[in-house]
Formats: structure tokens, C-alpha cells, sequence
């Protein structure tokens, strides 16, 4: 005799579930990867300090420079860009004839910062390269780069008139990062 | 014998290495033992998935002699951590905190643990009485059988 259990048709829709899972998981994927290719670095951290004032810090300047040390208080009463390098970062001289061809222009002030990197060795690369800069602080222990959420150099911050940090970029300025991004801001925070 | 202990001894201590050099070690032991706990909670933002405990980037030594200098000025362990999650975000924290951020990061394994066995609960739930209890007769099924097993019972009664 057969079971007298006469079981109702396997409903079909629950099969579909996880095939939408997969689905959709292969989109989530597929866009983080494309956001990738697209130059959003994973290993770029976001800034916390974005809004915030820029750290207190006084650091040394570098001897026989025109301008001094950097110091927060200087920061205040102009728009300015503060940059983080140093004479033994190969990205850093990348970047420099684009911040010497801006100093130039007279846009913005640009300080540096010069990370775990002597004297000497900054100024004689300042000497070879051009320098581009307004105000130079040394960092030789990176309290400041730490004080500032600094991952690598080159990294460079803008900074409004009342010293409140509105934006960062992580490596070498480009061209095409000046023109579409910090120009853009700049001429906004001028306003 | 004595080999054998001292190869031991070799492993043994050789995984004990460290990148902290002898100069930045704190005086005070118990100082330094601290300051080398909130050295392994930091990740060294140079080289990822390092602490700075571990890592001989330059940016992570200067980091521990921070820690370490924090510690000596009085700092507690937590505020240390905190005075670099302000710089460098929750990212620097090897162990997430618990923030709004990150509450899916904690239990969003407890959901998903307690929503598969919800499901398998109730599968099983729907799988079993229908085996254990077959569903009792309905009046016309009964009727019908009565009718099944008199005709039987008559066929029976019929034959030699």
C-alpha cells in the first residue's frame, strides 16, 4: 500500500533566493572593483580631520629660509595649502614643478612640512628642485604627520582662512587633481 | 638533551621578536608593558595589516615612541588609542570599537546565525508531524473505507 501522505507541490520560488543573493553580491563586487580601476584606492584612509582645525603645532624652521617655521597660529587669515614631504620621497619631486609653477601664480600660499627628513638634506633639495614653498616646519619625529593623520608623503591639505582643514590629498598632486578639485575649492573658500 | 633545550629555547624566544628596538623601550617595566599592549591594538597605517608593535616602518617606530611618550606624560591606555583614532579614524584600531558604524560588523554574524537556524527551526518543524502523524481521515474518506472493507469482508464471506 502506499503512504497515505500525499505531499503538496515543492513551492519553486524559494529556489530564486539565493540566485539573487549571488546576483546581487556580483554587482556589489563588480561596482567596488570598478571603483577601483577608478582610482578609489583602498588603502587611501579616509580623513577624519576634514572640518576640523588644523592640530596645534609650532615646528622649526629650516635656517636661512626667508619665511620661518610653521606654526598653527600662521595658518589663520588666508586660504592656504600645506604640504607634506620630504627630500628622500621620490613622488614628492613628482610633483614639485607643479607647486612651483602655482607659486608663481600667487593662487594660495603653500607651506611645507618636511617629514623625517635633515636640515640639510631638505634644503639642498629645495636648492636643486626650486622651492615652491611660503613657510617650511621641520617634522623629524612626525608629531606633526601623526598630529595630522599623515599615512605617506606626498600629502597635501587645504586649509580655510579661519584654519580649519577642508580638504586632503593623498599623493602627488596632478595636473588634472589641481584643476578639478583644489582649485574648484580654493576659489570657493576665497569667496 | 641540553640541544634539544636550547633549540627550544631558540624557538621559543625568537617568536618573542619584536620591532621595538632596545632605545625606545620605557624605563619603567610597567610603563612599557602598557605602552606595548596599545602598540599591538595600532595598526600600522604604512603597512596595513601590521601593528606597529610589529611593523619596521619608519612612520610606525615614530608612532611607538609616541604611544610611549603619551604613557610616560600620564596618559591612560584608552586615551592613547583614542589620540590616534582622532588622526588616523577607527581604521587604526586593529580590534573595531563598537559604534553606530560598526554594530553591523558585531552582530551581523549573530543575525545571520539566528535567522539560518529560524529557518532550519521551522523546516524541521513543518517536516515532522506530517511523518510522525498522518493526517486523520475525513468523513467521506472513512465512509469510503468503511464501504472498501465491508465489500471485502462480504467478497470473503463469499468465497469456498
Amino acid at each position: 500500500m502506499s503512504s497515505p501522505e500525499i505531499s503538496a507541490p515543492p513551492k519553486r520560488w524559494p529556489l530564486v533566493v539565493p540566485l539573487v543573493v549571488v546576483i546581487a553580491l556580483i554587482a556589489l563586487f563588480g561596482k567596488r572593483l570598478a571603483d577601483v580601476e577608478g582610482g578609489d584606492d583602498p588603502r587611501l584612509l579616509p580623513t577624519v580631520l576634514l572640518n576640523t582645525p588644523f592640530p596645534e603645532m609650532d615646528l622649526a624652521a629650516l635656517p636661512n629660509r626667508a619665511f620661518g617655521g610653521l606654526a598653527t597660529t600662521d595658518l589663520k587669515g588666508e586660504v592656504s595649502l600645506v604640504n607634506v614631504w620630504g627630500s628622500w620621497c621620490v613622488a614628492c619631486l613628482a610633483e614639485h614643478p607643479l607647486l612651483v609653477a602655482l607659486n608663481k601664480e600667487k593662487t594660495v600660499p603653500i607651506h611645507g612640512i618636511a617629514w623625517r627628513d635633515p636640515p640639510e638634506a631638505s634644503l639642498k633639495w629645495l636648492a636643486q628642485h626650486g622651492d615652491p614653498y611660503t613657510r617650511v616646519g621641520q617634522d623629524p619625529r612626525s608629531t606633526a604627520a601623526i598630529a595630522l593623520g599623515v599615512t605617506g608623503a606626498p600629502e597635501t591639505f587645504v586649509v580655510d582662512a579661519q584654519g580649519v582643514i577642508r580638504y586632503k590629498h593623498i599623493g602627488p598632486i596632478t595636473p588634472e587633481v589641481w584643476q578639478t578639485k583644489l582649485a574648484p575649492l580654493i576659489a570657493q573658500l576665497k569667496k | 638533551m641540553k640541544r634539544i633545550a636550547l633549540f627550544i629555547a631558540a624557538v621559543v624566544l625568537s617568536a618573542a621578536a619584536f620591532a621595538v628596538e632596545p632605545g625606545e623601550r620605557l624605563a619603567d617595566a610597567n610603563q612599557e608593558a602598557r605602552a606595548r599592549e596599545v602598540s599591538k591594538a595600532l595598526r600600522c597605517v604604512v603597512c596595513q595589516n601590521e601593528t606597529i608593535d610589529d611593523s619596521h616602518a619608519e612612520l610606525a617606530k615614530d608612532m611607538r615612541l609616541l604611544v610611549r611618550e603619551r604613557i610616560k606624560a600620564g596618559d591612560s591606555n584608552e586615551q592613547v588609542l583614542s589620540y590616534m583614532v582622532q588622526r588616523y579614524g577607527d581604521f587604526v584600531l586593529l580590534k573595531p570599537r563598537m559604534t553606530g558604524e560598526t554594530l553591523v560588523l558585531w552582530f551581523g554574524p549573530l543575525i545571520v546565525l539566528v535567522l539560518g537556524g529560524f529557518i532550519v527551526a521551522r523546516r524541521l518543524r513543518k517536516a515532522q508531524p506530517a511523518a510522525a502523524a498522518p493526517a486523520a481521515l475525513s468523513a467521506d474518506e472513512a465512509r469510503a473505507l468503511s464501504e472498501l472493507t465491508k465489500n471485502e469482508s462480504a467478497k470473503k464471506d463469499s468465497a469456498p
